[in-house]
């Protein structure tokens, strides 16, 4: 793992109207790096998400990735540069099999053209997600695990060197979690840097290097795992004085 | 590494893609020999009209359904790439004369223009505002024509069709090939996209937007890519038009049957491959013209209405998707 932060915000502020969602935001990430991003519903976890893949614009503050400014770049730039995210609630696209999600980003990331390597390789995607046998069906027919893979596959597919799983655990049993925490693992070990939003905290402390928490807009915490959840401030976010 | 169940499926469908285009091709050429000979044999023009006017509602439920169907931007404005299709061939007629098959494409491409701009100016639109803004380019494009008397304003403009057309017996045979071109000309184009990444990009932006656009789909330039070439191939088939009923005016150019019927065929056959709007506009088209000659012009629009109140009830994934979804229940 190298110390160069690949993705970076900073002062990063988003507001709705006067209300402001995220407040001054600094982040970095380096290449390879598992992170933990923890925070109460509405803390604005997915806010900060959003701002860092392109769904949203921030109001103030920068987003730099691989020493590129892409604050004001399109989702699209983004994912293109390597920048991949999965959906807090999965968003397959019902109208493609199972297989053509995949090709999807294959075709318009990675730039295959040919159909018979955008089969293959989709095909490769699909197994190291565990899906090959549901190549062919409609994402309607899938489970809420496969679901969560399949989003996690098709992020995947654009060979991203940042992966951001927003919630890929929420609603799954215990098995399911450790099956998709072992998947977030392996793809670690390509070099992928992830970070991870998550609820579960179980899943959070066996998966991070190290976790960030933001409450009510504001970064609170960041550091060592086991250190964090000693913090009086997450205590009090979480367990309320 | 490769599995051998990955390679045997992927050879398998590699295998069933080189050989579709040919195949689709040739079925086309064969069928439209059959289709020429047979009406031949009954030595009626109105024959060749009527298929001439099946054959249009082709061309134009594919196109629509290349932006409608593919991407899911419901394109309410139809009308007005047909008719600047029809009065691009007025402007030609009335200066320069070139034959028609020149004026095609420079229709096309005055129609693409269109699309582009309307792309452009509702870029950020979807949905229903995105539909009311096409209809708005409708009405705004009729007052034009209405008040512009070159293409003969609301009192319209008559256009002769040339007195002998070489390698046909009569004009009415002509406008039946090139019309017969016009809707395989679609279908191929339409198929070609469905099965290539313009088409997965777009299926993928109909599903869902920000999804799509995360999966390194570029939303703006699809749409815009999508609003040109189907604007260009409904302004196609409005082109040989003037020829075919010899006197145009605003109502018949902005016909809310044209919009009506390109929009419901696809709706009916299905939009999510190029066979839906096919299968649509023969059954549609064929009833209405067997409608026209047994009963009454007048019955078209009731037809159409009625057929989709039907098919939005009991199958709204249109007759392709009824199947499919049959199959799958039988499996």
């Amino acid at each position: 793992m190298s110390n160069a932060p690949v993705l970076t915000s900073r002062g990063l502020t988003k507001r709705f109207g006067g209300f402001v969602a995220l407040r001054e935001i600094d982040f970095a990430l380096a290449s390879g790096e598992r992170v933990g991003l923890i925070g109460p519903n509405g803390s604005g976890k997915s806010t900060f998400v959003n701002c860092l893949t392109g769904a949203l614009q921030p109001e103030e503050g920068a987003v730099t990735f691989k020493g590129v400014d892409i604050t004001r770049m399109a989702a699209w730039q983004r994912a293109r540069l390597g920048l991949a995210r999965s959906f807090q609630i999965p968003r397959p696209f019902r109208g493609l099999t199972v297989r053509e999600n995949i090709e999807v980003p294959l075709a318009f990331v990675s730039g295959l053209s040919s159909q018979a390597e955008l089969e293959t390789r989709a095909e490769e995607t699909l197994e190291r997600v565990g899906l090959l046998a549901k190549s062919a069906s409609s994402p309607k027919n899938l489970s809420q695990v496969e679901l969560r893979k399949l989003e996690l596959g098709r992020a995947l597919a654009a060979q991203p060197e940042v992966l951001i799983a927003d919630e890929a655990m929420a609603g799954l049993s215990d098995s399911e979690v450790d099956e998709i925490l072992e998947l977030l693992m392996q793809l670690n070990t390509k070099g992928i840097g992830i970070i991870l939003i998550e609820h579960i905290m179980r899943a959070v402390m066996r998966f991070s290097q190290r976790v960030v928490v933001i409450v009510a807009g504001s970064k609170i915490a960041d550091g060592d795992p086991q250190d964090v959840m000693q913090h009086p401030e997450v205590v009090r976010a979480y367990l309320g004085q | 590494m490769t599995s051998p169940s990955i390679t045997a499926s992927g050879a398998k469908a590699r295998a069933s893609s080189s050989l579709g285009f040919p195949l689709i091709l040739l079925i086309c050429v064969v069928s439209s020999a059959v289709l020429y000979f047979g009406l031949s044999q009954l030595d009626s023009s109105y024959a060749f009209l009527a298929a001439y006017t099946v054959l249009q509602f082709v061309a134009l439920a594919t196109a629509w359904n290349i932006l409608g169907g593919y991407a899911g931007y419901v394109n309410f404005g139809v009308a007005a790439f047909f008719a600047t299709g029809v009065y691009t061939s007025v402007i030609i007629y009335k200066t320069v004369q070139w034959p028609l098959l020149v004026t095609i494409p420079v229709a096309a491409a005055a129609a693409g223009l269109l699309g582009l701009g309307m792309g452009y100016l509702t870029l950020r639109l979807r949905g229903v505002f995105f539909s009311i803004a096409t209809l708005a380019l409708a009405v705004v494009l009729n007052t034009i024509v209405v008040n512009w008397s070159f293409v003969g304003g609301s009192r319209g403009v008559y256009v002769m069709r040339p007195q002998e057309i070489i390698l046909f017996s009569s004009y009415e045979r002509y406008l039946f090939v090139v019309m017969l071109v016009l809707a395989i000309g679609s279908v191929l184009i339409a198929r070609t996209i469905e099965n290539s990444w313009l088409g997965r990009g777009l299926a993928a932006l109909k599903d869902d937007e920000m999804a799509a656009e995360c999966a390194g789909v570029p939303s703006l330039r699809m749409k815009l890519i999508a609003t040109t070439i189907s604007g260009a191939l409904l302004g196609a088939a409005g082109a040989p038009f003037p020829f075919f009923v010899t006197y145009v005016d605003p109502p018949t150019a902005f016909s809310l049957s044209i919009a009506v019927n390109a929009i419901a065929m696809p709706l009916i056959g299905g939009t999510a491959t190029w066979l839906g709007p096919v299968i649509g506009a023969l059954l549609l088209g064929t009833f209405q013209q067997i409608a026209t000659v047994t009963i009454s012009s007048a019955l078209n629009l009731l037809i159409v209405g009625v057929v989709l109140v039907i098919f939005i009830t009991v199958a709204p994934n249109g007759i392709i998707g009824f199947v499919k979804d049959l199959r799958e229940k039988r499996r």
